[in-house]
């Protein structure tokens, strides 16, 4: 499976709140190395999705392969040491933390320090510690935070805690980084800067990126593919370019008007 | 009240901006010097002048005052001079001034009492503190402490015709029942606490919040009425009473610490604490060598990878989970090492008290220790000792004193230790009032309640 370059598939993934399907049936894959936008209107299912992926809700139905793994149904710590790393919507950091220790949480799984050692303070688990925070200072150092390691996270700016999101997604070395609309709430010029920091991401640290995203201009410059959701399923899937002239999200976005006007033209 | 403080000093040019702008070891200076002074003009014309009294702060003010944390091992002076006060306390309890109101400083064996308080105190400060879990069962791990050491050093074994005696001391005899060395005891106890926690965590953890407090409390009851009804456990079961803890009638004797003839001999060390001529100096500076084991281990899980997840899960489970923390297991190992503390603590409190009665382990044990740990203030190490402390020492002398001081002040005859529930509720409320994160808030606490969370726009107006 992992060897065709496919780094996460779904097959039929379904979700059902009560009556309500809330993901029906989606296939879905991220190509090892791209970065995919999932866009739809607000409730479309896409945090859903997301939550699916990362083990926060279990499928109804349907299959989650990740790098070759079945992670359907698995805890959300199961599925982040496989190597999947998110980010929050609504920014969730760990408030009465500082930077550092945010970030120093998102290595948990990486670090191998048991209780015995950390009470006894073995060299080996300072060594480790030491080169935790070094690691640490250096993510921060790559989403623009230096100098703000021991500030606590809740006195950070808005942009601070967002970047300081994706310094403690990349903590758990992912593979698949997804990012649940990052650039919520941010200026035109932080937007522009956060799609040059998720290319860069791509390119220098290997990253395969999910996105979702409801500013258009972030969607249509940084993605390599682009899926839509529209009450739970999928209605379109291809390049930027075709999705954007696709009539199902025209009318998706804009209603069956918009739709046909735009047939007609 | 404290805008009209400032107000007032700002007549004679002190704003409060330029009393922050001053050094911290001034400011700290000035608070002594207002203390001192009005110790002095209060306390001298009903008390007399008393040499004791003014060495004794100025001993104080040499610890407080300075700025310690800029010399090197700085940090250490006031754990340090604290530690040598405590270790030397059997020596200059003798010699103390009688204080206001409260009259005599805690004798020694409050003084140990104490010291077992401030474990059980920490070890509940894991759970509440660090990992922000409810738990209203704490007692639960107090009992199994103490019936560990209640069977594995006293008679009670007896009756089932097993005698073995490892290392055990100040056993009579010809007395019969398993008797193994108390410090072997404090290991068993503790580990068994420490199973208990998981065995309890394990269905309970899955909850949260409220629910959790709920169903520990329920725990809480059970191991009550446990002890209670423990001398004649599963009759039909097993056809005749299994008698875990002999009921209302309580184990006892249960054996004193001690370290055996041998050791004494080739080390010096007392053969048993009970008949030494120091006794009470014994088991207060064991207790202090138990309470600096737990707060070492404290201390180091605070800033270790473990203490970091309870931390995360307590501010956010969802994130920490998605930050690859394993929920349950990071929260169950919070019980585990929070009850390993009060298993540790309660074998030892009932070795020196020689008895376990079912009557210790009421439920309102559990918000005894919980109101220490909101006292000092949760997650705060230093704050919960004091907290531990302090509510151990009114709990045991305290309350008494203050009552006898009142009655004779005022004279009344009022039974003032009835009410001591009222008090505890009385000085939480105070505290929640004035010092919200507790009296020595740790210092995430400090910064969220002194910083505040900053109110962030969602939208960011530079945008505009």
């Amino acid at each position: 499976m992992s060897a065709d370059g496919v780094l996460l598939q779904t097959d039929a993934l379904r979700k059902e709140f009560g009556g309500l399907v809330a993901v029906n049936d989606v296939d879905f894959t991220i190509p090892r190395g791209a970065i995919v936008s999932l866009i739809g209107p607000n409730g479309a299912g896409k945090t859903t999705f997301f939550n699916m992926i990362t083990g926060v809700y279990k499928p109804t139905s349907g299959r989650v392969v990740f790098d070759g793994t079945d992670v359907t149904g698995k805890p959300p710590h199961y599925v982040t040491e496989r190597g999947i790393g998110r980010t929050f919507q609504n920014i969730r950091l760990f408030k009465e933390m500082t930077a550092l220790e945010n970030v120093l949480v998102g290595m948990h799984a990486r670090l191998k320090g048991g209780i015995v050692r950390s009470i006894a303070r073995t060299p080996g688990l300072r060594r480790e510690e030491r080169e935790a925070k070094e690691r640490a200072r250096e993510l921060l150092a790559l989403c623009a935070l230096t100098g703000r390691a021991n500030r606590y996270a809740h006195s950070l700016p808005y942009g601070d805690q967002r970047r300081l999101e994706v310094a403690r997604a990349l903590a758990t070395a992912p593979k698949l980084l997804l990012l649940d609309e990052p650039t919520a709430g941010m200026n035109p010029q932080e937007t522009a800067e956060f799609t040059g920091f998720v290319q860069r991401l791509r390119t220098e640290q290997e990253l395969t990126v999910l996105l979702i995203e409801h500013d258009m201009k972030v969607v249509m410059g940084v993605s390599d593919r682009v899926t839509v959701l529209d009450y739970g399923e999928k209605i379109a899937e291809g390049t930027p370019k075709d999705v954007q002239g696709n009539a199902r999200v025209v009318e998706a976005y804009l209603g069956k008007a918009a739709a046909a006007a735009m047939a007609g033209t | 009240m404290s805008e009209r403080f400032w107000a007032a000093l700002a007549r004679v040019g002190w704003t409060e901006v330029r009393w922050q702008g001053l050094p911290s070891w001034q400011r700290r200076a000035v608070k002594m010097g207002v203390v001192g002074l009005v110790a002095v003009v209060v306390l001298a014309p009903l008390y007399g002048f008393d040499a004791a009294a003014y060495l004794a702060f100025l001993t104080v003010a040499a610890i407080y005052v300075p700025d310690w944390g800029r010399f090197r091992f700085g940090r250490l002076v006031l754990p340090a001079a604290v530690l040598a006060l405590c270790v030397a306390y059997p020596y200059y309890l003798g010699s103390m001034p009688k204080l206001p109101i409260f009259k005599a400083f805690p004798t020694m064996t409050t003084a140990f009492t104490m010291t077992i308080f401030v474990m059980m105190a920490l070890g509940l400060n894991i759970v509440v503190g660090y990992a922000g879990l409810l738990d209203l069962g704490y007692v639960a791990f107090y009992a199994i402490g103490a019936y560990t050491v209640a069977w594995l050093a006293s008679p009670q074994a007896e009756r089932y015709n097993w005698s073995v005696n490892i290392g055990g001391v100040g056993v009579p005899p010809g007395l019969g029942g398993i008797h193994i060395s108390i410090w072997l005891v404090l290991i068993g106890a503790a580990c068994l606490a420490a199973l208990a926690g998981v065995v309890i965590g394990l269905p309970t953890l899955r909850l949260r919040g409220d629910y959790l407090a709920i169903v520990t409390l329920g725990f809480g009851e059970i191991v009550g009425v446990v002890a209670t009804n423990g001398d004649c456990l599963f009759p039909k079961l097993v056809g005749h009473c299994v008698n875990l803890t002999n009921g209302s009638q309580g184990i006892n004797p249960i054996d004193p610490p001690g370290f055996g003839h041998w050791l004494h001999d080739h080390l010096g060390l007392p053969v048993d604490f009970l008949s030494a001529s120091n006794s009470l100096n014994l088991f207060l500076w064991a207790g202090i060598a138990l309470c600096l084991f737990v707060i070492y281990c404290s201390l180091r899980l605070r800033d270790s990878k473990l203490g970091r997840a309870w931390v995360a899960i307590r501010e956010d489970e969802t994130a920490a989970a998605a930050m690859g923390v394993p929920l349950m297991r990071t929260k169950t190992w919070a019980y585990a090492i929070g009850a390993f503390m009060g298993g540790i603590a309660g074998a030892f409190l009932k070795s020196e008290q020689g008895g376990a009665f079912n009557t210790d382990f009421a439920f309102s044990f559990s918000i005894f220790v919980l109101c220490m740990v909101i006292l000092g203030g949760m997650g705060s190490i230093w704050g919960v000792i004091l907290g531990g402390a302090f509510l151990a020492y009114l709990n045991i002398e305290g309350i008494a004193n203050f009552g006898g001081w009142y009655n004779a002040t005022f004279h009344q005859n009022k039974d003032f230790t009835a009410y001591s529930y009222g008090v505890y509720g009385l000085i939480l409320v105070l505290v929640m009032l004035f010092r919200p994160a507790g009296l020595v808030p740790s210092a995430r606490a400090k910064a969220e309640f002194e910083l505040g969370v900053e109110d962030q726009p969602l939208m960011d107006a530079r945008t505009t």
